[in-house]
């Protein structure tokens, strides 16, 4: 019963809180909403007994990914007002693609509890006696660690680009040369003088 | 009782919102790469209930990939806007023309 109110409540809530992603009108809000939805959707997948994804959803989308969203959308100055126009040009559209898309997916649905095609055999069946995360752990690091490795490198190219594409050398900024530091000689910074009485010496 | 198809709706309606989302908001891309990540959102949901469904682990383990996949196009997205902003002082993707496409 309790697992009833709780789907319910955590579907609702994502749900709502996602078509006030794409209805707010300030893009803060938006990626407020953002946030509640991977909440409550971590709550569904924790209700599918996912508690890895689950958690790593909380991280990587709530701690990563949607406080990126902010500081871009807080960091650059935009005139939001003008953006949302042509909203309402775009929405009867918009509103014909995703009918037909939701009612492509109600009815593959459908076509699935109606017995569907057969499935293949599992790839790696649940064994009751080990946590989710353990058995995902082994899986991970036995049969998909090229994939795992293949993930890792996408996301090293994806910060290098990141940090490629926004980098800007600035000009005009006096910052400290170490080697030439090191370089630098006696000879070359002092002269040894010998003038005469009364004469000065030449800078 | 909550089948998996209670899933698949819920994610259904999430990956529709998603396009919706992309289709009203033309011209602000900040709001279409939240769109796109609720779709993907949609697809890991969708991923997780087919997994605990068949008892297969297979899905959480693409689940994974899907959102690593996620992390890096945020980064490389928003990236890409904060030098187009830079250049352009507007972030308005009708007028985006540089590229003359």
């Amino acid at each position: 019963m309790i697992q009833l109110i709780a789907f319910y409540l955590f579907a609702t809530i994502v749900i709502a809180s996602g078509a006030m992603v794409i209805f707010a009108r300030n893009p803060v809000h938006s990626v407020m909403w953002l946030i509640l939805a991977f909440f409550n959707a971590a709550g569904l997948m924790l209700l599918a007994g996912a508690e890895f994804i689950a958690m790593l959803l909380v991280i990587v989308y709530v701690g990563a990914v949607a406080v990126l969203f902010l500081f871009v959308v807080m960091m650059l100055d935009i005139d939001f007002a003008e953006l949302r126009a042509g909203f309402v040009r775009y929405l009867p559209l918009g509103a014909l693609v995703a009918i037909i898309l939701a009612a492509e997916l109600v009815f593959a649905v459908g076509a699935w509890n109606a017995g569907g095609v057969d499935l293949a055999a599992r790839a790696a069946p649940v064994v009751s006696d080990k946590s989710n995360i353990q058995q995902i752990g082994e899986l991970l690091y036995t049969r998909y660690i090229f994939l795992f490795e293949a993930a890792g490198i996408v996301l090293l190219v994806a910060m290098i680009g990141a940090i490629v594409l926004t980098h800007r050398q600035r000009g005009g900024v006096r910052t400290q040369n170490i080697s030439q530091q090191v370089r630098r000689r006696p000879e070359d910074a002092t002269r040894l003088v010998d003038p005469g009485t009364g004469q000065g010496v030449e800078l | 009782m909550i089948s998996v198809g209670h899933y698949l709706a819920v994610s259904a309606v999430l990956f529709t919102l998603g396009v919706l989302g992309i289709f009203i908001n033309r011209k602000n891309i900040i709001v279409i790469l939240m769109a796109i990540e609720l779709i993907l959102l949609a697809v890991n949901i969708n991923l997780v209930a087919f997994s605990a469904a068949l008892g297969d682990l297979v899905g959480q383990v693409f689940s994974m990939f899907v959102l690593t996949v996620a992390a890096g196009e945020a980064a490389i997205g928003l990236a890409i806007l904060v030098i187009y902003f830079r250049g352009r002082g507007t972030i308005a993707v009708d007028d985006a023309n540089r590229m003359k496409g």
